[in-house]
């Protein structure tokens, strides 16, 4: 582990030609610098989605451009778009195909919240209720620049995740789920409508 | 193109028997339309079709419309007679119409290069009798939009071929546009309700009896400053 090493004795050794890494350094170094998305759009959040991977913003300079046509090649969830309850279980469904370690970046207002058809009868109010997220991007929609700083974001989650120990990353727990139920169509509404497990909207405080 | 009586005494002639009305509008656009009598909607859409005059082949629209039961005042002046001499009185009736379902069709010639023609059917009630015939036999471009309408408002069109839900899922039972449409109920997490929102999250709020009084636990018109 490069906790055990001792910081100047590696830069010394590093002037001398020797490079002292770790298997937790160099294993979550390769992890981050490729990660691949799965390959969906939702809405026009998944337009700025294409303009991040196009060469103007180029997604590619961070590894980030190979996007999946299957999620059993993916680690990345971008759920880009507004998520219509209708499609909300395919979405638990692709996510619990992906294999471990798998990440998901909620982008825009919709799949946060639900966005501009929060109070609509068919958009889910938030992709949140049903798996876990780890990086939100609020905008309606958000610009390439802030997928990109998302992707980076994710990028020092993924390199700050430990490999062993009591704190180790999730992904590696065997008791941490890794699929999540699919909710079924109701006669009103998605069913369950959130996953408790999953979802703990925050308390509001009344004052 | 006719005008719209001209081609309602047409439609008549050439589908016997059958009742059209002239739907006035009085608003800014004045695009009035043709109530078409549910019996014979299918003869008088295929003469509108066919009719070398109107040659109303696309129809480019078709929507649903929800009319709750209402009253229509009516003002009317009345002549009467009090303490010997004239006098001119309003007199206010109200009549009550029941409710019904509406499907509203925007037709135009490709053809002969007019249009729009907006013809309307009814249905008798917003219950079991949410019927209508289908127009699809007469305009394909009809098929997936009279889905639309049995989906969201739930009439019925006989003679369609293919009648499912297209936009909901096939389990839901509500149909979504329609006035009395209650959604569900999930409004627990809302950071910045108002109006209609506020009421609704305010089902969710825990109660606070020492701050509110017991009986305004829900109802409470205090300010949010979560």
């Amino acid at each position: 582990m490069s906790e055990g090493i001792d910081e100047g004795l590696r830069r010394e050794l590093q002037r001398q030609g020797v490079w002292v890494t770790s298997m937790q350094e160099l294993y979550n170094w390769g992890r981050k610098n490729s990660i691949w998305p799965l390959q969906f759009g939702l809405a026009c959040c998944a337009i700025e989605m294409i303009a991040t991977a196009a060469s103007r913003y180029d997604i590619a300079r961070f590894g980030g451009e190979i996007f999946r046509p299957s999620p059993r090649q993916a680690d990345l969830m971008i759920v880009a778009g507004t998520v219509t309850k209708k499609m909300a279980p395919q979405i638990v469904r692709l996510y619990n195909q992906m294999p471990d370690p798998k990440y998901v970046i909620s982008m825009g207002a919709c799949a946060i919240s639900g966005g501009p058809f929060k109070q609509g009868y068919n958009v889910l109010k938030g992709i949140d209720r049903y798996i876990p997220v780890d990086v939100y991007i609020p905008g309606c929609p958000p610009r390439p620049e802030a997928l990109l700083h998302a992707f980076m974001e994710l990028q020092r989650k993924i390199d700050s995740q430990k490999l062993s120990g009591a704190d180790k990353a999730e992904f590696l727990k065997p008791e941490q789920p890794s699929e999540f139920p699919v909710p079924a169509f109701g006669e009103h509404d998605l069913q369950p409508p959130a996953n408790p497990d999953v979802y703990h909207p925050p308390k509001l405080e009344r004052v | 193109m006719e005008t719209l009586e001209q081609i309602k005494n047409r439609a008549q002639l050439a589908a016997r028997g059958a009742r059209i009305e002239i739907v006035v509008n009085p608003g800014p656009s004045q695009q009035s339309s043709l109530l078409i009598d549910n019996e014979y909607a299918v003869a008088v859409a295929k003469f509108l079709r066919d009719d070398p005059a109107l040659r109303l082949d696309f129809c480019s629209n078709a929507t649903g419309v929800d009319w709750l039961d209402r009253k229509i005042k009516k003002t009317v002046k009345v002549k009467t007679v009090v303490d010997g001499v004239e006098k001119e009185i309003d007199q206010t009736t109200e009549e009550a119409v029941s409710g019904y379902l509406e499907a509203v069709y925007h037709l135009y010639s490709m053809t002969l290069k007019h249009g729009p023609l907006i013809i309307r059917m009814r249905t008798a009630n917003r219950t079991d009798g949410a019927r209508l015939p289908s127009l699809t036999p007469i305009w394909r471009s009809a098929e997936l939009q009279e889905r639309e309408i049995f989906d969201l408002y739930g009439i019925h069109f006989e003679g369609h071929p293919d009648l499912r839900r297209i936009l909901m899922w096939d389990e839901f039972v509500d149909h979504p546009m329609r006035k009395d449409y209650r959604e569900p109920d999930d409004y627990e997490w809302e950071p910045t309700p108002h109006d209609d929102v506020l009421e609704k999250a305010k089902q969710h709020y825990t109660p606070r009896p020492q701050l509110d009084g017991a009986e305004n636990i829900v109802a409470g018109g205090d300010s949010l400053n979560g």
